[in-house]
């Protein structure tokens, strides 16, 4: 376009595509590496199988570290749209005392790094007398779930006019009128994408499970444990595809819902933190 | 007027007395409505008490017990304050080691991914046409969004002694590089991770400079590379800024990939926090070790901040 010389675009071209290979390689080879028909991990792999998926569907442990993980994002996500949406209408709506300081505090699970969250709660369980349950590792996950959630609901209501609102209080209807036919249609798809978020990033989530789990088992923790001691590492790279999958399609569902917010830009947080709304830092 | 007398639903006026509960209701209603700060107390009673009972207290107890000390004969917390788990930190070689490493790496991945994602956020903003543009944009966040454990357990397939790294470097005639399982390792892996929450505040940082400054630049005699250092270049750096809080941030705090892809010298400064919680049942210990990385990060957001990076995430 403008201020770059021919050769240069050329060059920003090339540069570009080796950036896309970077990012991209990685990804195609954990696709093909499914389908290895062999035990040991070495490329090249002699040929391509489906053999592994069916030991991987029927192996006891991993279906039962999946439905912890399932169980566990379900909850996170149902206290997190409870909880993140009635935060985000305070925040908009009302000028407080504190106001800002609240709306730091919501974000900052998401802007210290994981291994602190994940320690004070750990200890903190430990310190209460509590045993690791699903309940301990569902805390943790909607600690951080909220803020998704929070940050959403927060985006839409900003570019909803709070008039919408006196004018149905105007028209006679109560609040739950109100909420019910005014409020909510205009912030349901902001809504679904939270969760939908908040449910990707719960399902991957292993640096605070780690902490708040005890000896459970979320799949997360079974891939680590298994990658780390070198165990079932065909059936580890079946499943590790299938997260891939299941973490990509409702971030790609959330991000068709909030297309006008944009909201997907302003992730930041990892899977071991995803900093998503640390935008309200300053 | 009687807020009961309103346009029902087929725009005739209703007259008939509504019921009693509704009339409660809707006084209910307008009670809150006037008064915004009963409003703000109910929705906020619920997420507030969460955070403040159990994330807030989590917090404050875990510093707390940075002063506090485990009895070694026991295993249990002892509450009576001591400094001794900070003295340890700086008394023993080996964590000082670790903490220089953590922060050392941290600045390198930073650096690299700044150089990456620079020219891929100009050609992306600036050069590509429209169409294009979105379809990098995407290609952006598919990485971003995948599973982060994935990511980090392809990184220890390729970079294995026969992965795919070793393969391609002997196929086109240069030797194997046995990088695996080192810090090496650790820095790639890092700096593929994070490179998308780079790429993202530049692009942005990009997309809000104006074309006029260019052709102004242009105009007033500035060759391409002038133009970039003088006019793109301080323009862009809030968001290089914003995007190495990410970069920086993120591996100050990650024990898992070094856990992964690290070899025997490579821990982190989260190895230990983790060992010690974990395994060693030193919490006051693992609790003064994390101080490290918070005071780090809190010093680099001071500076990030003077670079404007905070109007730029």
């Amino acid at each position: 376009m403008i201020g770059a010389s021919r050769w240069s675009r050329v060059a920003l071209g090339v540069w570009a595509a080796l950036m896309m290979a970077f990012l991209f390689i990685p990804i195609a080879i954990i696709v093909l590496y499914a389908f290895n028909p062999s035990n040991v991990q070495s490329w090249p792999l002699d040929g391509l199988s489906t053999k592994w998926f069916s030991s991987a569907w029927h192996n006891a442990e991993m279906r039962h570290a999946f439905w912890l993980s399932v169980r566990a994002g379900l909850l996170a996500t149902a206290i997190a749209l409870a909880l993140g949406s009635m935060a985000a209408f305070a925040v908009h709506r009302f000028r407080f005392f504190g106001r800002e300081a609240i709306s730091f505090i919501f974000v900052l699970p998401l802007a210290l790094p994981g291994i602190i969250t994940g320690m004070a709660l750990n200890s903190f369980i430990t310190f209460a007398g509590v045993s690791f349950s699903l309940t301990t590792i569902v805390i943790g996950h909607a600690t951080f779930c909220i803020v998704v959630v929070y940050n959403n609901v927060l985006a839409r209501l900003r570019r909803t006019q709070t008039s919408l609102v006196e004018a149905s209080m105007d028209l006679g209807a109560d609040g739950w009128q109100t909420f019910r036919f005014v409020t909510l249609p205009v912030i349901a798809t902001a809504l679904v994408a939270g969760g939908l978020l908040a449910f990707a990033l719960s399902f991957d989530e292993i640096v605070v499970t780690i902490f708040t789990a005890g000896a459970q088992n979320t799949l997360p923790i079974w891939i680590f444990g298994n990658i780390r001691l070198g165990q079932q590492l065909p059936q580890v790279n079946v499943v590790v595809l299938f997260v891939i999958l299941v973490t990509l399609i409702p971030v790609a569902l959330a991000q068709r819902l909030t297309r006008d917010t944009g909201l997907l830009r302003s992730r930041a947080r990892p899977p071991g933190a995803l900093p998503q709304g640390t935008g309200q830092l300053s | 007027m009687d807020r009961s007398h309103g346009i029902g639903p087929d725009g005739a006026a209703i007259v008939a007395s509504p019921s009693a509960s509704r009339t409660a209701r809707i006084r209910a209603s307008a009670v809150l409505f006037r008064r915004p700060w009963l409003r703000a107390v109910l929705l906020l009673s619920a997420p507030g008490a969460w955070f403040v009972a159990i994330y807030l207290a989590a917090l404050v107890l875990l510093f707390v017990s940075a002063l506090w000390s485990v009895d070694a004969f026991t295993g249990k917390l002892v509450h009576h304050w001591t400094f001794a788990n900070f003295e340890q930190l700086f008394k023993v070689p080996a964590y000082r080691t670790i903490a220089l490493r953590t922060i050392g790496i941290a600045a390198a991945v930073t650096l690299t991914d700044a150089v990456l994602a620079l020219p891929f956020a100009f050609f992306a903003v600036r050069v590509a046409p429209k169409r294009l543009q979105s379809l990098l944009f995407i290609a952006v966040l598919i990485p971003l969004w995948s599973s982060y454990l994935v990511r980090v357990y392809v990184w220890r397939l390729i970079l294995s002694k026969d992965g795919v790294l070793n393969w391609a470097l002997e196929h086109i005639g240069l030797g194997a590089l046995n990088i695996g399982y080192s810090n090496w390792a650790i820095w790639i892996v890092f700096s593929y991770i994070w490179l998308p929450f780079m790429i993202l505040p530049i692009w942005s940082a990009f997309e809000r400079l104006p074309d006029s400054y260019i052709e102004a630049s242009a105009d007033l005699g500035a060759r391409g590379w002038q133009t970039f250092r003088t006019v793109v270049f301080p323009l862009v750096l809030p968001g290089i800024a914003a995007g190495s809080i990410f970069t920086f941030a993120l591996t100050l705090g990650d024990f898992i990939t070094p856990t992964l892809v690290g070899g025997a010298g490579s821990d982190f400064i989260g190895n230990v926090v983790f060992q010690n919680v974990g395994v060693a049942n030193n919490v006051p210990f693992a609790a003064a070790f994390a101080v490290v990385p918070l005071v780090v990060m809190g010093i680099y957001l001071l500076g990030a901040r003077r670079l404007g990076a905070f109007e730029a995430l």
